[in-house]
């Protein structure tokens, strides 16, 4: 890839700042390279006027609008060539000079879709109504390209809105912007690509037929197809290996013949027909090959962009920004241990009846009848008992006095296990401190398999087994069928809420469950237990409620000229968007 | 002892052992668990010490193995049977990539469990001088990385990283426990073992005609289950999401303890999968009927009824009362499960589960994904058992005797039986001597009941080598490089 291909060049407009909000007018300019990590002052930033921002955005907005630069770019030809398509493959970067605050919006915007995207993915069927349903409510309130707009893109009618060609910069800028927020390492770059990844493929099933091959033509992918000859004999089984297609529709499509490697999601549930290690996608499944092109090309890209890193993040504005981007997804990650210590021991029986989720519950009644736990189970149960403040000796002890009661006697324990344990409070090896698994990762990684009681038992439980395992634990028949409900409909996070909820007898819990660890805080806050006093402390807002869920640009501080109390608050804003989405 | 009787000595009496932990992360040395010595009485095992040999007669050939006499027997088989020649001709893939050798890791366990990771060597003299010299309990073969892993401190870290390697199988008899009723744990017997020939039939189908790998290469793991390596150039050079994709589209049984139904069918049938049910089929009935009788006792019965909906189950459990041969039930079973399928909509297809859930190969899917997972080297020894890792040749699967595999003790007492004391003499005399050590070796094994796997290792080396042959003509030939 053309390594200056990959240069963004914001323009970062700083504010200065007076009493009447008319009077605003745009006076320092930085000009950055991110690759080049050419960085070009041209004037001293006046920071003791950068006041009162927040009023401010009104105005900025507009000055956007009659910036004399960007506006050079906006020839109707340009247009056409930047963004001829709805959806984009992202090829090229912007080149255009951009705000701050823009810079800032546009990021916060694109970062509320990515975590919409993610939280709908765990609730709902990706090719749902209900997801399609929310996903297009997000992108019109954050307005994004909507998918209506993609053949009306013509008409030039009056519009409330933003005009499509703004969309269209937004979300090419955005997508950019992000970028330089998520390559850091590999874990954020994990989440960004699988995010984007899905943004793009619940857009892509929504073009019409027509723009797909445009779309197809304008990005030049091709594809190699199979010959009519082919497809006749092969017809039975690619009628049985692709899902909805028939001995009539196989007739009237494009069968593409790629090399398995280019198709993994197909082949991973088989739903293609792959043979001598090429796989025959139906063209109604193009989108698989498309989203490996763009996973690719993404991946690629990121691993560059993080080398051009140091430079973006030697300046003091963008950088507090780009890192509070990033550590937006995560939310807590419950490793930051205040109560560290203050769990003795024979507390964990009682507590694992009353303030365990029903996966560690599990677990530790796994542990304590057959006195083992297989590797899947140490890891998820070890390192949520760690997460909720057993220090490292306590936790060898834990473990120790539980495997030699059964077949392990204490020297193969130390020889065999203790190494383990000690690896998961970064004592050994690499000395990561691992954090306690979320309910995603529970959820969505490694499932377990024969011998496993690690795992969401409300995703890895058969209904029946469910339902007589809430039946010991006394939960009401009208809350076991609620639950199993939210079990059919695969919300498991909110069926272990529910199990919450009808636990504690409350009515409603007012949180949103994400994590072992946060149900146990929770659960302890209600009871006044000795976990109690982590969460005000770890977690910044307790009352996510109380804020406003979709904050306008004009209650977002802005950010012109950052000096570090404004940019505090930003990011604390910014965290708070994101750990309630 | 005869071994070969209906009913087996389990072949490890001790504790069910999880074998995990080889992930690459983990550590460089680990101390594991204390092997087991096996107590007295437990089982009659010979003992075995090299100055006995002399004095065994011929009717004891079948030598049985005690874990006390590993380290006398350990030596004796690196110094004159392994085959390193043949070992560093596979891993050297015909010398094509640069280092691919050298930048192996090897992983051994040596006595006491003491585990030393991050071994690599530059020839199959320095492998084979390290071998001997420290004589492991065990091999685990690694990835390729991008530098050599006896280095891997001196780089950056972060740059040191796993590249290449073959893509792996490991199954394992004990994640049968909850489908067979003959054994459990890490024992075996011939009725369970046929879970691994068509476990072997089904994956080799599918990574042969599904995934267009030539060159897979299946082996005994020494004890309970079987490995392949799939050694294609394709195949070495797979990501780990492509290796966890094709673990998933193998895996067909889901679900841990807490899962009854762990294989769910639904419409289509992908091929893949009829080609799949086409191989149960043919072992189904002397398996699962006859031999374990799923269908005999009640408690089997109920585990089988579990898997059904409703209202089959209980007409099945009506006709049941009256029908007890198995063979009998199971057709009315499948006839049901026919009906239900015409008349029904959606596809009915529990009998078709049942054989899954019952026969299907179980993968350990974590040993699959990752390019840097260890795992046991063929032609290692299994330290519980003595017995050597060894090819299967797939033309004979059907009779393949885990029992039969050699065990250290035994190919090692079969080296020295026609030896007279004139020919070690010899051979003392010409121990320095290369050239003579390599032809001695070359005869050293071929005198032993290795000499068949070892013949099987050449002809499956000689059939990469020739696909390299075509790959570089073809090449030539495009590039018209005459």
């Amino acid at each position: 890839m053309n390594y200056l291909g990959l240069i963004i060049n914001i323009f970062v407009s700083v504010a200065k700042t007076g009493n009447d909000r008319n009077a605003f007018t745009s006076f320092s300019c930085a000009e950055i390279r991110t690759l080049c990590g050419n960085w070009r002052e041209s004037r001293q930033i006046d920071r003791s006027k950068a006041s009162s921002l927040g009023k401010l955005s009104e105005a900025r907005y507009r000055t956007m609008q009659f910036y004399s630069r960007r506006k050079k770019l906006i020839g109707n030809s340009q247009t056409e060539q930047l963004y001829g398509h709805c959806l984009q493959f992202y090829g090229q970067p912007p080149i255009e000079n951009i705000s701050l605050s823009e810079f800032e919006t546009f990021a916060v915007d694109r970062l509320k879709l990515l975590k919409t995207v993610e939280n709908l993915g765990v609730s709902y069927v990706k090719t749902s109504e209900l997801y399609t349903k929310k996903l297009d409510a997000e992108f019109s309130n954050l307005n994004f390209p909507y998918k209506i707009e993609a053949s009306t893109k013509d008409d030039r009618k009056p519009q409330t809105g933003p005009s499509e060609y703004e969309k269209r910069r937004k979300d090419h800028i955005s997508h950019f912007i992000l970028r330089l927020a998520y390559c850091q390492t590999e874990d954020l770059r994990r989440w960004f690509i699988q995010q984007e990844i899905d943004l793009f493929r619940y857009r892509f099933n929504h073009l019409p037929s027509k723009n797909i091959r445009e779309f197809l033509q304008y990005n030049n992918l091709h594809y190699h197809t199979i010959s009519i000859d082919k497809k006749k004999n092969l017809m039975d089984k690619l009628v049985t290996s692709s899902f909805a297609v028939s001995g009539s529709t196989v007739d009237c499509q494009d069968f593409y013949k790629v090399p398995f490697q280019d198709a993994l999601d197909l082949v991973r549930t088989r739903k293609v027909y792959l043979n001598g290690g090429y796989v025959y996608i139906p063209h109604q499944d193009i989108v698989t090959i498309v989203l490996n092109d763009f996973r690719t090309r993404l991946s690629k890209a990121l691993a560059l962009t993080a080398r051009s890193l140091p430079a973006v993040q030697s300046d003091e504005r963008l950088q507090p920004l780009l890192n509070h981007l990033s550590h937006a997804y995560v939310g807590q990650d419950y490793s930051i241990q205040k109560s560290i210590g203050k769990i003795s021991l024979e507390q964990i029986d009682p507590l694992s009846a009353k303030s365990y989720p029903l996966c560690m519950r599990q677990l530790h009644r796994g542990l304590r009848d057959s006195h083992h736990l297989r590797h899947g189970g140490r890891m998820q149960y070890g390192l949520f008992l760690k997460g909720i403040g057993l220090t490292l000796d306590q936790a060898l002890q834990f473990w120790r006095s539980e495997f030699v009661k059964g077949k392990v006697d204490a020297d193969k324990f130390d020889k065999a296990y203790a190494y383990s344990i000690r690896h998961m409070f970064g004592k050994e090896g690499k000395r990561t401190d691992y954090t306690p698994y979320s309910c995603m990762k529970v959820i969505l990684s490694n499932p377990p398999s024969q011998g496993d009681q690690h795992g969401c038992p409300f995703r890895h439980s058969d209904p029946e087994l469910l339902k007589q395992k809430l039946q010991s634990y006394k939960v009401s028949p009208s809350g076991i069928s609620q639950i199993l409900e939210l079990v059919k409909g695969m919300h498991y996070q909110l069926a272990c809420q529910k199990y919450f909820e009808l636990t504690h007898s409350i009515e409603d819990s007012g949180f949103s469950l994400n994590h072992p660890n946060q149900y146990f805080m929770e659960s302890q806050k209600l009871l006044g237990g000795p976990g109690a006093g982590v969460k005000v402390e770890v977690k910044r807002e307790d009352n996510p409620a109380t804020k406003p869920p979709n904050p306008s640009p004009h209650q977002t501080p802005g950010p012109g000229n950052l000096p570090q109390e404004v940019a505090a608050e930003i990011t604390e804003d910014l965290d708070s968007f994101f750990q309630d989405a | 002892m005869n071994h070969n009787c209906g009913c087996q000595p389990p072949m490890n009496p001790t504790e069910e052992e999880e074998e995990e932990g080889n992930s690459g992360q983990l550590s460089e040395f680990r101390a594991r668990s204390n092997v087991k010595q096996r107590t007295a009485g437990t089982f009659s095992y010979q003992h075995f010490r090299l100055n006995q040999y002399i004095c065994i007669t011929s009717e004891m050939t079948t030598a049985d193995y005690d874990q006390a006499s590993l380290p006398d027997l350990l030596p004796l088989y690196y110094r004159r049977l392994f085959p390193f020649s043949q070992y560093h001709r596979w891993l050297n893939y015909g010398g094509v990539t640069k280092n691919y050798f050298q930048n192996r890791e090897f992983s051994f366990t040596l006595k006491d469990d003491i585990y030393v990771r991050y071994q690599s060597f530059s020839t199959q003299n320095e492998l084979e001088k390290e071998m001997q010299k420290m004589n492991p309990y065990k091999i685990d073969i690694g990835a390729v990385y991008s530098h050599r892993p006896n280095q891997h401190n001196t780089v950056k870290s972060g740059s040191f990283q796993a590249l290449e390697k073959e893509l792996v199988f490991d199954i394992d008899m004990t994640d049968y426990d909850d489908v067979r009723s003959c054994c459990s744990g890490a024992d075996i017997c011939p009725k369970c073992w046929t879970l691994m020939t068509i476990a072997i039939r089904i994956l080799d189908r599918a990574l042969r005609d599904d995934f267009g790998f030539r060159h897979c290469l299946w082996v005994y793991s020494g004890r309970r289950g079987v490995h392949c390596w799939v050694c294609d150039e394709a195949a070495r050079k797979l990501s780990v999401v492509a290796r966890s994709a094709v673990a998933e589209y193998l895996s067909l049984v889901k679900g841990g303890d807490e899962t009854v139904r762990k294989v769910v069918l639904s419409d289509p049938i992908h091929p893949f999968i009829t080609e799949s049910l086409t191989v149960v089929e043919r072992y189904f009935s002397q398996y699962a009927l006859l031999g374990q009788d799923i269908l005999g006792s009640k408690e089997a019965v109920d585990k089988v009824l579990a898997l059904l909906p409703e209202d089959v189950r209980k007409k099945l459990l009506q006709y049941f009362q009256t029908e007890k041969n198995p063979e009998m039930r199971w057709d009315t079973l499948r006839s049901m499960a026919q009906d239900k399928r015409t008349t029904a909509k959606k596809g009915h297809y529990f009998e078709m589960e049942i054989m899954l859930q019952y026969c299907y190969p179980r993968l350990d899917v974590n040993v699959s994904k990752g390019v840097n997972h260890l795992l046991k080297s063929p032609f290692s020894v299994h330290p519980k058992t003595g017995r050597i890792s060894v090819p299967i040749d797939l033309r004979e699967l059907d009779r393949f005797d885990p029992f039969e595999v050699p065990t250290i003790s035994l190919i090692c007492e079969e080296l020295d039986q026609p030896k007279t004391e004139e020919e070690q003499e010899d051979t003392m005399e010409n121990e320095n001597k290369k050239e003579a050590g390599e032809r001695r070796k070359m005869r050293d094994y071929k005198r032993t009941s290795l000499a068949k796997y070892v013949k099987l290792f050449d002809n499956f080396l000689e059939g990469m080598a020739h696909s390299r042959k075509g790959e570089v003509l073809k090449n030539s030939d495009l590039q018209k490089d005459f």
